[in-house]
């Protein structure tokens, strides 16, 4: 009887996780499925030509381009997430006081976070712009030739960093705040009873206490800057000479403008391996270091 | 070991006065218990002496030193706090050893130290464990353990005991004594436990509304307090208070009488007593349930509390006055009856209409 109940029981149960899943299969294990086959096709919008097996692959590990795109991206991630995780935790520690001038500065520096891409690029093309731009104002100011940052190879990539430093600098700032709070005031307190300095109370107090958070903002920042897209094609369209394109834009141009569905559909698939496996090597580390 | 002296100390928080010129001498050595209700300003006190609150005025010294204007670290002070405060990602001998590092404590003395606290604390399983490992009353030793080896001027108690069960409370309880036996060095411990301040103070300060309302031993804070307010805080059950009218008697001592007509003759003294209202103060175990008739008044019982070695009998007077007697653990009373009660009025104390305590003169 009391079997037969739970066994009833749990076929309702299920209902309860019924919409998550439907939109969980839907909305992402059927496309993931339906990307990872389409990767082994020879497809363009109108349709599937024909099955190829892992010929897109190899294709892709030839294609001068794809790995250029590939190379951009990880400068693209080296740039930007060590720069938003630290400058985003020094944010936080010098932010996160009572005081008004900190409430406003914080909502100063997480404003930037709820534009749009189309406006923050317009904002630093303005800055970027050799002719009439803010940095080529000053330059010639200065009595310096401007510097075309964006029309330059070395320096459009670091430019689109920056950009994206800027807007993206808000949410490590208020996971590193949030985590900052939850530490217990008395453990500052009894560190200040046993005479410890600012430095010593930084890193044998706070750090290790919001080392949890640490982890987290350099996994979901790494993942999120695998994904530059907007940026790189509304600043610079991938160039100069394709050294701002990233891996996101050649799937797209590949798919959407080449119509090359299956071939854009593996470049994903290498981007989503890259992503699982930093990911997997941060979660590694994370935990092995006994995060408590 | 050293004494501590508070000037004129005072506190608030925007409008709000916490702590209101309040000046103490604590002699070195001394086990001093900060006793009063939430929010009288007790931990606050405390934090001041520590330096994690600021001083608005007045001055604090530990021994010879001013140290209201010095940081925490460098005022010689130990403080075990309520929640223990161990840091969470370190050992427990790191804990230990944080403090001394800071100060530069060589490493074999660190050591020593720390062999030394484990050795009378009885912790010597744990130098390796993380906090979140140890049990509450475990935490608590080490919180105790970390103040020990720092070997301050004076430690600091902040309801220590408040996070332990019944059992380990006690336990832990005799050990501070103990300790502080052992170690001789001066101790401030807050509590809103009576049963604390009682047993472990050498003085006990009842503070109430961030004021003094009375320092002494235990037994003068329970015998002879200064106001109905120490009264009332003190002792389980809550002192009785009883509206009385007073006058004076043929021995000059006042006659007190009760609503339902009833006359305590007690052995205060008439004259010093203000004229106006005052309150009958008789603890429980002065009013005894008896069937004899040395009966001081009758009453009936409402409701009988058996606590094992006394009974307390909660009492309902003629006039609608109640009062809590006390009886031998085996009672025959029974809710309902009608019982004599045999008041010792020599331990009456009386509190005038200002809430000043008069009590019987010392012997």
């Amino acid at each position: 009887m009391a079997a037969a109940m739970r066994t009833r029981g749990d076929w309702r149960n299920a209902l309860f996780v019924a919409p998550y899943l439907l939109v969980f299969v839907v909305m992402l294990v059927l496309p993931l499925a339906m990307g990872m086959w389409l990767s082994t096709t020879k497809s363009d919008l109108f349709g599937t030509e024909r099955w190829v097996g892992l010929a897109n692959f190899v294709r892709l590990f030839g294609d001068a381009i794809f790995l250029q795109t590939v190379g951009n991206t990880f400068v693209f991630v080296l740039l930007t997430v060590p720069f938003l995780t630290l400058a985003g935790l020094g944010l936080a520690l010098v932010l996160n006081r009572q005081e008004r001038w900190a409430a406003v500065l914080r909502t100063i520096f997480f404003a930037s976070t709820v534009l749009s891409v189309t406006v923050v690029t317009l904002v630093w093309r303005l800055v970027f712009l050799p002719d009439g731009g803010l940095l080529g104002v000053t330059a010639e100011a200065l009595g310096k030739t401007p510097i075309a940052f964006l029309n330059n190879e070395k320096l459009a990539m670091p430019a689109i960093a920056i950009t994206t430093i800027w807007w993206c600098i808000g949410l490590p700032m208020v996971l590193f705040l949030a985590a900052l709070q939850q530490v217990p005031r008395d453990l500052y307190e009894a560190a200040a009873l046993d005479n410890a300095s600012r430095w010593t109370t930084l890193t044998r107090i706070t750090l290790p206490a919001i080392r949890r958070t640490f982890f987290l903002v350099i996994i979901v920042e790494v993942i999120l800057q695998f994904q530059l897209f907007g940026q790189a094609q509304l600043m610079t369209l991938g160039g100069p000479n394709n050294a701002t394109r990233p891996i996101v834009l050649f799937i797209y141009e590949t798919g959407w403008r080449q119509w090359e569905l299956g071939y854009a559909a593996a470049a994903a698939q290498v981007l989503f391996a890259m992503i699982l496996i930093a990911a997997m090597i941060q979660y590694r580390i994370s935990s092995r270091k006994g995060v408590a | 070991m050293a004494g501590v002296q508070l000037a004129e100390v005072g506190k608030a928080y925007g409008a709000v006065t916490v702590i209101e010129r309040l000046s103490l001498a604590i002699p070195a050595g001394e086990f001093v218990v900060f006793l009063g209700p939430s929010g009288c300003g007790k931990s606050t006190l405390l934090r001041m002496i520590a330096g994690l609150e600021t001083v608005d005025s007045g001055a604090i010294h530990i021994g010879d030193r001013r140290v209201d204007t010095l940081p925490p670290g460098k005022r010689g002070v130990a403080m075990v706090f309520q929640h223990y405060a161990l840091y969470p990602h370190l050992s427990v001998r790191e804990n230990m050893a944080f403090g001394l590092r800071n100060l530069r404590v060589p490493a074999d003395e660190i050591a020593s130290r720390i062999a030394s606290a484990v050795a009378s604390l009885e912790i010597e399983g744990l130098l390796e464990r993380k906090p979140g490992q140890l049990s509450g009353g475990q935490r608590q030793r080490i919180a105790i353990a970390r103040a020990i080896v720092k070997q301050p001027e004076l430690f600091l108690l902040d309801e220590p005991l408040s996070n332990l069960d019944a059992a380990l409370r006690v336990r832990t309880r005799l050990e501070l004594a103990q300790l502080h036996r052992r170690l001789g060095t001066t101790m401030i411990f807050v509590t809103h436990d009576q049963v604390e301040a009682m047993t472990l103070a050498d003085r006990i300060v009842v503070l109430n509304a961030g004021g003094i309302e009375q320092v002494g031993t235990p037994m003068e804070i329970y015998l002879r307090p200064r106001t109905q307010f120490v009264a009332t805080f003190v002792g389980a059950p809550r002192i009785n208070l009883l509206p009385v009218e007073v006058k004076a008697g043929a021995t000059g001592n006042a006659l007190a009488r009760l609503g339902d007509g009833t006359i305590i003759g007690t052995e205060v003294p008439f004259a010093a007593l203000p004229s106006g209202g005052a309150m009958l103060g008789l603890r429980a175990e002065t009013v005894c349930v008896t069937a004899g008739d040395e009966a001081t008044t009758h009453g009936t019982a409402e409701i009988v509390e058996r606590l094992g070695e006394r009974t307390l009998v909660h009492t309902l007077l003629s006039d609608g006055a109640r009062l809590v007697a006390e009886d031998a653990g085996v009672s025959a009373v029974r809710p309902g009856d009608r019982i004599g009660l045999a008041i010792d009025a020599a331990a009456a104390h009386l509190f005038d209409a200002a809430g000043i305590g008069h009590h019987r003169e010392a012997r």
